[in-house]
């Protein structure tokens, strides 16, 4: 008999998993908006120097923020932090042990609403000192 | 059999081939035979077997979706093919591989001793509280206390998990969903106390910071077992244990 | 599995991530909406909510101060926690350099803020 070991197992390359399935597109869609975050975040950095650099450099920033292509920027980066928004909100159900109200689950459902609910109340909030702020 | 043949529909199921012995590499095969609209996946590849070709090999045992024998890629997605029925598919082609992520054996067969051996290493069973005799009599245990793990037990180790999860596919150092869930099933069991001996493997590098919440195993889990949640959850319990494992030191966590 | 685990140091990279994008849930899409949109256009809020005085005050306030340093290292480690695992998923796996270049500049946004804001003053 052959004292060869006949096995041989085959490994199949991961080589563009994502693009076999849309539910791992979505998961690519929801992990980039992280890039947005960060280009929010650099912005506001951006602002913090010009602000540490006096009232000429403060108001060219300013003038920055109100160009079209500033304008139009802060359109794509709201479409995507609201995306991560909703689908942080969604995912946050399976993050969490079993909530217990009135002695029954909360449903996914009713996780992510609350969540979305405080996000709402945090949001106009935080509007509301803006506003307040600024009369 | 040709009565059947002549008056059924007939369906093509298109088989990822794999002999070891004389191909380098996978390679597809169609079959074409006919379906009755209560056949499964399974049973089309049994037919297949009996009728056409004999060589093909592929795991099956209850044919009921209770012991996970027989998951497969349907169509790219991760199946039990006793489950799955031809008539969803009809009239196009059923493209039948080989669960992804694990090494292929022969066919549909897989190399699954990756899972046996992290099975083994969460302790999948009740290390009791304190030691306990049998005149101590059995243990009590509420409705609430078991909701709470009652889900994971329903794990039938089908493996279609880790074939959905890509990050196991990518890394098969780690842990994966299926046995994380095996593990919380322990862990959260009112009657166990070994929680932290199953720590290290949650802390580690193969551990639960390799998920990445994509959730597609517990999209794919037959029954409903939600391992997403069982990571998950896990990795707020590991980071509590990380911060505050010099505050309140247990012993055994490096 | 393994018989020598290591434990992994992923919690501080992951708790951040985790701190960073519950605020950007919370607030990120109105906070985008008020600097970015609405002020420069003067769309429901007044052209000059962030004029020089105001914003100075604002940020020389420590309160103030703590909010923009909050939001932006959040922003940023949340960011770079999320970039350097979809490296690895789109199969970049450049290890210990990728790791670097994702938390570093983290770090250094979350430096370079601290700065700014410390000049800015009290």
């Amino acid at each position: 008999m052959n004292a060869q070991n006949p096995r041989r197992p085959y490994l199949r390359p991961m080589v563009g998993w994502w693009r076999r399935n849309p539910f791992f597109v979505e998961y690519m869609v929801h992990e980039a908006t992280a890039l947005f975050v960060a280009a929010y975040a650099a912005v506001l950095l951006v602002g913090l120097l010009r602000l540490a650099q006096g009232e000429a450099a403060w108001n060219g920033f300013l003038d920055a923020l109100r160009t079209p292509l500033s304008i139009g920027f802060h359109v794509v980066l709201l479409v995507a932090i609201a995306y991560h928004c909703w689908t942080w909100f969604v995912i946050m159900p399976k993050t969490l042990p079993p909530i217990l109200v009135g002695g029954r689950r909360l449903t996914p459902a009713a996780i992510t609403g609350g969540g979305l609910a405080v996000a709402a109340l945090a949001s106009l909030a935080l509007f509301g000192i803006v506003w307040g702020m600024a009369r | 059999m040709a009565d059947i043949a002549e008056t059924r529909k007939r369906i093509e199921i298109e088989v990822l081939r794999y002999r070891p012995e004389q191909d380098t590499e996978p390679f597809l095969q169609t079959y074409e035979l006919p379906f009755t609209d209560d056949m499964s996946v399974l049973q089309g590849l049994q037919y297949i077997k009996d009728e056409l070709d004999g060589s093909l090999s592929f795991r099956w045992s209850c044919r009921m979706a209770i012991c996970g024998s027989c998951g497969m890629m349907i169509d790219g997605k991760p199946r039990l093919s006793c489950k799955t029925f031809l008539r969803d598919y009809y009239p196009g082609r059923v493209r039948v591989e080989a669960l992804a992520h694990f090494p292929i054996e022969r066919d549909l067969v897989i190399v699954i001793d990756d899972f046996i051996d992290k099975l083994e290493s969460i302790k999948p069973y009740i290390i009791p509280k304190t030691p306990r005799t049998l005149a101590e009599g059995e243990y009590l245990q509420t409705p609430a206390e078991r909701d709470v793990y009652e889900q994971f037990s329903s794990c039938i180790n089908c493996l279609l998990c880790y074939a959905a999860c890509p990050q196991y596919g990518l890394n098969p150092e780690f842990v994966g969903p299926g046995i994380m869930a095996l593990l919380h099933r322990y862990n959260v069991d009112s009657r166990d106390g070994g929680a932290a001996q199953r720590m290290e493997v949650v802390n580690a590098e193969e551990g639960v910071f390799n998920c990445t919440a994509v959730g597609y195993c517990s999209e794919v889990c037959p029954k409903h077992v939600d391992p997403a949640n069982a990571v998950n959850q896990n990795k707020t319990l590991s980071a509590k244990d990380y911060f505050l494992r010099f505050v309140r030191p247990k012993g055994d966590c490096r | 599995m393994k018989r020598d685990l290591k434990r992994s140091n992923a919690p501080i990279f992951w708790s951040l991530f985790g701190a960073g994008g519950m605020l950007a849930a919370l607030i990120g899409p109105m906070l985008v909406f008020i600097t970015g949109i609405a002020v420069p256009l003067g769309f429901v809020l007044p052209e000059d909510a962030m004029s020089y005085p105001r914003m100075l005050a604002f940020a020389q306030h420590w309160i103030g101060k703590g909010f923009l340093f909050v939001v932006v290292a959040l922003f940023l480690w949340h960011a770079a926690h999320r970039i350097f695992h979809s490296l690895h998923d789109i199969g970049i796996h450049a290890g210990a350099g990728a790791k670097f270049a994702c938390y570093g500049t983290a770090m250094l946004g979350t430096l370079v803020a601290a700065w700014a804001l410390l000049a800015i003053g009290f």
